[in-house]
């Protein structure tokens, strides 16, 4: 009898030991950071939080990170990304990080709700969301989406569409159907909407990485028609850098660190500009795992949304930003529920740091407007690969 | 029947399940015409056409295929080997973690019957709390943490998540198991003057083998459900669950390849709940009743 017992507790210990040295193995090899965060080398340990995961949408920062524009400016960036539940400017509010990306209207969102956080960088100058429909559809403006079934995001990313048919004299809880649309671009191609919600840099790319089953090629530009919310007036900012509102009133060391930090992520961004193939490779480089062609037509398409930037990039644009507060107060969407209730206060945004990180950068004789910046041609490949 | 003719047996019939599926996908596939069956306005069936549902040999074969058309890609089945491996060591730490919370707290409702009145609530109320909602929370304490040399990291906040979720199998469980032996077993014990903890040992656990080895198994499945949902959930990079969000980006050029990471993160589970068994095997001996 003892012999059996001694050799099931054996096995019974062999099999926990296994467990144990397996789940040893992880902590070992957890970190995905290669990074140190040593200060050692007098570096100012700064964190980023993105609003999702590594990909071309934040080429600037992970450019100035590998370039060294962070380093140069005295300061350890450390980016760290986003995920589904991850609400950035709540993780910025809290005092988590120390600087944020956010869309403009969810932030503003989010400050009503208390967070106390300020725009001190408005990176994308347009919005870059569509709505795509097949050319033969007859959609070419919000005012064609009457009687069609319009599909949308929800979730606070609906906004400009609703704002868009509201101008165009459409009542969007009866004139048109609106479709809980999931984040893939089937229900468009099979034909269940007519008209998709889709970021230029993302979901557009998408249908144009789908085979067209009657030519047996990839879709084409001219099979589709997008209303474009930057010509139909009701475009909301997106993408900006926000920082902590309490710490960039009173603590000094923070409002230098602003401006180190903006500087360097303008150059990066700058550098982006310049060099779209090796901005491309970086973000794959970083852990991006959609497709290559893919990568490089967002880096393109979030090129065009950033440059050519008139004020200099960076710069808050104070039409802009009164028509984005404007949708956020005025626009209901389909439960009735606007934005934002109020006016956002005084310190919803600030153009005073960017001003002199761009101070810094003309007389460094950097093109900080890209005036004459030129789109590439992007070729994708079946699927993004 | 010899346990050797017995495992082929299961291993035959696990094969024979698998083949199933795969004629039912290909037989949905035909049947069903391709824009999926409707009842009025309602989709009862979805679409089957090829890029809803891609063909069981082109998901095979996109396996086989290079990641992207970037230099050096590995192929999907590397990617998702190195993703899997990376959630199986996150999981297996938080299993560890949620069968030790789960046996302690099982030990300690045993003990004491006002503990089991005042635990047991909560311990059922901890699985009402959605994970979407704990995610976040947990993150954020995390970035807070700092033990001495020890800086919390993201995959520890995965891991977290996933015990809390392996921990409830293994608490019920284990309670059941622990309260098994009868009345006459018990009062044997009682009347040769055994103390509790030797009770414990040379009864209570003993008997509790049989309850605890599916609660084991159910924890893996639901640690690597868990540390899926919580890579999505807190943005890990490394494993399948990121996989299965990344690749489904891909779902409309390239829909095989969503499939491949949705199968993987499946089989994941599986080899878990495998792995579990095998610590099973050396308990025979106490295995006389299992209950499942």
């Amino acid at each position: 009898m003892t012999p059996t017992r001694r050799s099931a507790w054996t096995a019974t210990a062999v099999g926990v030991a296994t467990a144990l040295v397996l789940s040893a193995c992880s902590s070992g090899s957890g970190d995905p950071e290669p990074e140190a965060s040593g200060d050692s080398d007098g570096l100012t340990p700064v964190t980023l939080q993105l609003q999702w995961f590594t990909q071309a949408q934040f080429a600037g920062y992970i450019a100035a990170v590998e370039q060294g524009f962070y380093e140069d400016e005295g300061l350890d960036v450390e980016i760290i990304e986003g995920g589904v539940d991850i609400v950035p400017q709540s993780v910025l509010a809290d005092g988590s990080v120390d600087y944020a990306i956010a869309w403009v209207p969810k932030a503003l969102a989010s400050r009503e709700q208390g967070a106390g956080i300020t725009d001190v960088a408005q990176i994308f100058q347009r919005s870059g969301t569509l709505q795509v429909a097949f050319a033969d559809s007859g959609i070419s403006s919000a005012a064609d989406l009457r009687g069609k079934k319009v599909g949308n995001w929800g979730f606070g990313n609906e906004f400009e569409l609703f704002a868009g048919m509201t101008e165009a004299g459409l009542d969007p809880a009866t004139d048109v159907t609106l479709v809980q649309q999931q984040f893939d671009m089937n229900a468009l191609l099979s034909g269940e909407i007519d008209a998709a919600q889709a970021m230029t840099y993302n979901e557009y790319a998408q249908v144009l990485e789908a085979v067209n089953p009657e030519t047996g090629e990839l879709y084409q530009p001219e099979d589709f028609t997008v209303v474009d919310w930057n010509d139909e007036g009701t475009a909301m900012l997106q993408d900006a850098i926000w920082a902590n509102s309490e710490r960039l009133a009173s603590d000094e060391e923070y409002q230098e660190t602003t401006v180190k930090f903006l500087k360097a992520s303008l150059e990066g961004w700058i550098w982006v500009r310049d060099n779209p193939e090796e901005a491309r490779d970086l973000v794959v480089a970083a852990g991006s795992q959609l497709g290559a062609s893919h990568q490089l037509w967002q880096v393109n398409e979030v090129n065009k949304l950033v440059w050519p930037s008139p004020g200099g990039i960076g710069i808050i644009d104070e039409s802009a930003w009164e028509r984005t507060v404007d949708i956020a107060l005025n626009t209901k969407n389909d439960q009735g529920a606007t934005v934002i209730t109020a006016e956002p206060s005084a310190d919803a945004y600030t153009n005073e740091y960017v001003d002199k990180a761009l101070e810094e950068l003309r007389a460094e004789g950097v093109d900080v407007d890209g005036a004459d910046f030129q789109a590439a041609e992007v070729t994708l490949e079946p699927g993004g690969n | 029947m010899t346990t050797g003719r017995r495992a082929a047996r299961s291993a035959l019939w696990g094969a024979a399940a698998l083949v199933l599926l795969v004629v039912l996908w290909e037989v949905v596939k035909v049947v069903v015409p391709d824009t999926g069956w409707h009842v009025g306005e309602a989709s009862v069936l979805p679409r089957t056409d090829d890029v809803a549902m891609p063909h069981v040999w082109e998901i095979v074969t996109r396996i086989g295929e290079p990641e992207t058309s970037a230099t050096g890609a590995p192929t999907v089945l590397v990617a998702m080997l190195q993703a899997c491996w990376f959630t199986l060591r996150v999981a297996a730490a938080g299993w560890v973690l949620g069968v030790v919370g789960g046996v302690a707290v099982a030990v300690v409702m045993q003990r004491s019957r006002i503990a089991e009145s005042a635990l047991l609530p909560w311990v059922v109320l901890s699985q009402t709390v959605p994970l979407v909602a704990l995610a976040p929370l947990v993150v954020g304490w995390g970035g807070r943490i700092q033990l001495g040399a020890l800086e919390w990291q993201k995959w520890m906040s995965v891991a977290l998540i996933a015990s809390y979720l392996a921990f409830f199998p293994v608490a019920v469980g284990m309670l059941r198991g622990l309260q098994s032996p009868t009345t006459a077993q018990v009062e044997l014990f009682r009347a040769q003057a055994a103390s509790w903890s030797r009770t414990l040992v040379s009864l209570r656990l003993p008997a509790s083998v049989p309850y605890l080895l599916p609660a084991l198994r159910l924890a893996a499945a639901t640690a690597v459900v868990g540390a899926i949902v919580a890579e999505v959930s807190t943005g890990t990079k490394g494993g399948i669950g990121r996989l299965v969000i990344a690749y489904a980006q891909a779902a409309s050029g390239d829909p095989a390849k969503p499939w491949a990471a949705i199968l993987a993160a499946a089989v994941l589970g599986l080899v878990a709940a495998g792995l579990v068994t095998l610590l099973g095997l050396g308990l025979g001996r106490y295995r006389h009743a299992e209950v499942s």
